[in-house]
C-alpha cells in the first residue's frame, strides 16, 4: 500500500515540478508529462480502490514525524478508508479525463505547460487532502487546492475580471479556512491529538458543547470551500478561469472537500446531531437559493455554477442528516454528470468563439451532435430522471430527509428538483433547440477535436451507469462509517414517483416556454413576475451583496487608513530612514578616500608619527 | 668629538624638510625631490652612526641605498612623465582616479 500510496500522490507533483520548472522547453508538449502522470496517478487510485475493496480494512501508515511541538505530533501519513478510497478514485480518474480534454481545449493557449502544471499541482493537493490521516496534513491539502483554484481561475490574468475573480475566491476562502482551523484548535483542545484514528476512538468523556462548537467550526470551513450559503459567492465568478477548470476544481472535486470532510468527521458529527441539523438545514437553503438564481441567469457557465452550489446543498443535506453515505453517492455521481456538463459548456464556447451568452445560441444540436447527445446525458443525470446516475444519489438523499422528520429540510430538497430540471433543460433547449439566434456565430460553429469528445463521451458513460452501483456503495460506505438511527426506512414507490414527477414538471415547463411557446411570453410583462424575474437576475441583490454593504464600507477605509497612517508612516518610514542613515554614514566615511595622495600619505604620517609616540611611551 | 650629535640633528632636519615637502607640496616632481632629500638624511645618519660604533656597515649601507635611490627614482621620474602626458599637469591632486575616464 505505501508504494501505492506514494505512486498515486507524488507522481503529479513530479509532474508539476517538471512542468513548472521547465516550462520554457516542454512548451507545447507539456500534455506528454502531465496527462501521463495523471494516469499512472488515476491506475493507482483505482489499484488503492481494488485493495481497499477486497480486503475490506483501513489501510494505515505514518511516513514521518513531520510536527513535534510539546504535545502535538502531527505525522505524515495516509489513512485510506473505504471513504477515502471512492474519494481517491473519483479525483484521479476525472482529473485524468478533463487532463485528455484540456489537450483540446488549451491547445491554441500560450502558457500551456503552465496550465499542466497548475493543474498537477491540484491533483496532488487534492489528494493529500483525501489521503491524510489528520486534520493538519487535511488543511495543508485543503490550502492547496485553494491555491491552486486561485492560481487556474486568474490564469488568465491579464483580464482584470479573471484576476478579480481569483482575489475574490481566495478571500472568500480565507474566511472559511479561519474558521476550520478553529475546528481544528478546538478539536486538539479536546482531544490533544488531531489524528483520525486516535480522534475517532477516542473514549474521553467529551463535553458536547464544546464538540459542537468545534464541528461549527469545521463546517464554517466546509462553507468556503465548498461554496455554502453565505460564502458561495465566489463560485460563480470562479468561471472566468479556463472551462476545464470549472469541470475539475470548481465542480468535480475541490468544491465537494467540504463534503468530503465532514462525512470523515462523520464519527465526531454523529454525537451531536443539533450540528448535523445546521449542516443539513444550511445545505437545503443552499440547494434552492442557489437554484432561484440559475433560474434566470444567461451565462451557460453561471447556470451550471449555481447548480453546482446547489447539488453541494443535497450532498450536505445527506451528510448533515447523518446519511453519509448518500451525500457521498451524490458527491460520486455528481462528478461526473457535473464535470461533463462543464466539458460540454466548454466544447459549446469552443464552438461559438467563446460566446457565453445563451441567448446568441441556439439549434446547435445539429452542428454538435456529440456536445449535444453527451450534454443531454448530462442534463438528465443534473434533474435525476430515472435511470441516469443523478436520480440514484439525489432520491437517496430526499428519501434521508423525509424519513429524518425534519419537514423543512424535505420540502426545500423537494423544490430544488423541480427548478433544478427546469434550468438544466432551460439551458439545453435554448442551447441546442430552436433556431439560432446568432447566425455568424451558428455558421461559423464546429465540432470538438476527438480528444475533447472522448473524455464527454466516457462521462458520459459514466453518467449514466454510475448510479447502478447504489445498493453496493451504501453497504460498502456504512460498513465503516457511522450513520444515523433513521436509516432503517424502506424505500417505497412513491418518492421515486413524486421526485421524477417534478423532475418532468420542471423540463416540460421548460419546453413550453423555449422550444413550443405555449407559455406566453406576454407573462413575463406583469409587474409581480418581472419584479421576481428581476430580484433573480440580480442574484437576490442585497443578500448577494450583504458583504459589500455589511463589511466593505468599513474594511476599505480600516485599510486607507492603515495605509495612510501606518504603511506611509511607520513601514515605510522604517525603510526609508534606515536607507538614509545608511546613505549618511557613508558619505561620512567617504571623505577619508578622496583619492587625494596628500590626504593618504598625511594620515599616513599621523599614524606613524602615533605609533612613535605610543612605542616610546 | 660631539659632533656626532650636531649631525645628527642635521639629518633631522633634512628628514622633516624632505616629509613636510612630500606632505604639502602639490608638484609631483617637487614631492620626489622631498622623497630624495629624506633618503639622504637616511644616509647622514648611517654614515655617522657607523663611524661612532667604528663600522664599515653605514658606509656600506649608504651605497647602497644611493643605488637604490638612482634606481627609484628614475622610475619615479618615468612616472611623472607619463602622468604628466596623460593629465597635462604634474599636480599629485588631480590624479584621483583608477579609471581612465
Amino acid at each position: 500500500m505505501d508504494a501505492l500510496v506514494i505512486l498515486t500522490l507524488f507522481v503529479p507533483f513530479v509532474g508539476f515540478l517538471i512542468n513548472g520548472i521547465f516550462n520554457k522547453y516542454t512548451g507545447k508538449k507539456a500534455h506528454w508529462i502531465a496527462v501521463p502522470a495523471l494516469g499512472i496517478s488515476a491506475l493507482g487510485g483505482l489499484a488503492i480502490l481494488w485493495q481497499v475493496v477486497n480486503t475490506g480494512q483501513v489501510f494505515e501508515n505514518t511516513f514521518w514525524t513531520w510536527i513535534i511541538a510539546d504535545k502535538l505530533h502531527v505525522p505524515f501519513g495516509y489513512y485510506i478508508d473505504n471513504l477515502a478510497a471512492i474519494m481517491i478514485f473519483v479525483v484521479t480518474f476525472v482529473s485524468f479525463w478533463i487532463h485528455v480534454y484540456s489537450i483540446g481545449y488549451m491547445a491554441e493557449d500560450r502558457s500551456y505547460a503552465r496550465y499542466f502544471a497548475y493543474l498537477n499541482f491540484f491533483v496532488f493537493a487534492m489528494l493529500l487532502l483525501v489521503m491524510a490521516n489528520n486534520y493538519v496534513l487535511m488543511f495543508v491539502g485543503w490550502e492547496g487546492v485553494g491555491l491552486a483554484s486561485y492560481l487556474l481561475i486568474g490564469f488568465w490574468f491579464h483580464k482584470k475580471s479573471a484576476s478579480d475573480a481569483a482575489n475574490k475566491a481566495f478571500i472568500v476562502n480565507r474566511i472559511g479556512d479561519a474558521g476550520f482551523l478553529l475546528g481544528i484548535f478546538t478539536l486538539f483542545a479536546i482531544f490533544g491529538t488531531l489524528n483520525y484514528s486516535e480522534i475517532f476512538t477516542s473514549n474521553i468523556a467529551v463535553n458536547k458543547g464544546l464538540l459542537s462548537l468545534a464541528l461549527i467550526f469545521l463546517f464554517i470551513g466546509a462553507t468556503g470551500k465548498s461554496a455554502q450559503f453565505p460564502l458561495y459567492v465566489w463560485l460563480p465568478d470562479a468561471m472566468e478561469g479556463p472551462t476545464p477548470v470549472s469541470a475539475l476544481i470548481h465542480a468535480a472535486t475541490m468544491v465537494t472537500a467540504g463534503v468530503y470532510m465532514v462525512a470523515r468527521s462523520a464519527p465526531l458529527y454523529i454525537q451531536v446531531p443539533e450540528v448535523g441539523y445546521i449542516v443539513a438545514l444550511t445545505g437545503a437553503f443552499t440547494a434552492v437559493f442557489a437554484a432561484t438564481m440559475a433560474l434566470v441567469n444567461n451565462d451557460i457557465k453561471r447556470i451550471i455554477a449555481y447548480s453546482t452550489i446547489s447539488q453541494i446543498g443535497y450532498m450536505m443535506v445527506g451528510v448533515g442528516l447523518g446519511a453519509y453515505w448518500a451525500g457521498i453517492f451524490h458527491l460520486y455521481t455528481h462528478a461526473f454528470f457535473k464535470a461533463l456538463l462543464f466539458l460540454g459548456a466548454g466544447s459549446v464556447m469552443h464552438a461559438m468563439h467563446d460566446v457565453l451568452d445563451i441567448n446568441r445560441m441556439g439549434g446547435l444540436k445539429d452542428k454538435l451532435p456529440h456536445t449535444f447527445w453527451t450534454f443531454l446525458i448530462g442534463s438528465l443525470a443534473l434533474a435525476g430522471i430515472f435511470p441516469f446516475a443523478g436520480f440514484w444519489s439525489k432520491d437517496a438523499i430526499i428519501h434521508y430527509s423525509e424519513l429524518s422528520g425534519y419537514t423543512i429540510i424535505f420540502y426545500l430538497t423537494l423544490l430544488g428538483v423541480l427548478m433544478t430540471a427546469f434550468y438544466t433543460f432551460r439551458l439545453v433547449f435554448k442551447v441546442f433547440f430552436g433556431e439560432p439566434r446568432d447566425r455568424e456565430l451558428y455558421e461559423k460553429a464546429h465540432e470538438s477535436p476527438p480528444v475533447m469528445l472522448i473524455p464527454m463521451w466516457v462521462l458520459a458513460f459514466f453518467a449514466v451507469v454510475a448510479g447502478f452501483v447504489s445498493g453496493w456503495f451504501q453497504e460498502f460506505l456504512t460498513s465503516q462509517l457511522p450513520h444515523a438511527h433513521f436509516e432503517h426506512g424502506e424505500a417505497g414507490i412513491l418518492l421515486p414517483i413524486i421526485t421524477n414527477g417534478l423532475a418532468l414538471l420542471g423540463i416540460l415547463i421548460a419546453y413550453f416556454m423555449y422550444v413550443k411557446p405555449v407559455i406566453p411570453s406576454s407573462l413575463g410583462e406583469n409587474p409581480i413576475i418581472k419584479g421576481i424575474y428581476k430580484i433573480l437576475y440580480n442574484r437576490w441583490g442585497i443578500i448577494s451583496d450583504w458583504y459589500e454593504i455589511v463589511l466593505m464600507g468599513w474594511l476599505r477605509s480600516f485599510a486607507a487608513g492603515v495605509y495612510r497612517y501606518f504603511e506611509d508612516l511607520f513601514i515605510d518610514g522604517t525603510v526609508i530612514g534606515a536607507a538614509g542613515l545608511t546613505a549618511a554614514t557613508g558619505n561620512l566615511v567617504r571623505k577619508l578616500q578622496d583619492g587625494k595622495y596628500s590626504t593618504y600619505a598625511l594620515l599616513m604620517t599621523a599614524g606613524f608619527i602615533l605609533i612613535l609616540y605610543l612605542l616610546v611611551l | 668629538m660631539n659632533y656626532t650629535y650636531w649631525i645628527l640633528m642635521l639629518a633631522l632636519l633634512y628628514f622633516s624638510i624632505g616629509a613636510l615637502v612630500v606632505l604639502f607640496r602639490r608638484n609631483a616632481l617637487v614631492m620626489l625631490m622631498g622623497l630624495e632629500l629624506m633618503l639622504n638624511s637616511a644616509n647622514f645618519a648611517l654614515i655617522t652612526v657607523g663611524n661612532v660604533v667604528d663600522s664599515l656597515e653605514g658606509q656600506v649601507f649608504a651605497l647602497v641605498i644611493l643605488a637604490i635611490a638612482a634606481a627609484e627614482v628614475a622610475l619615479g621620474l618615468a612616472i611623472v612623465i607619463n602622468l604628466y602626458r596623460l593629465k597635462g599637469t604634474a599636480n599629485i591632486d588631480e590624479f584621483n582616479s583608477l579609471r581612465s575616464d
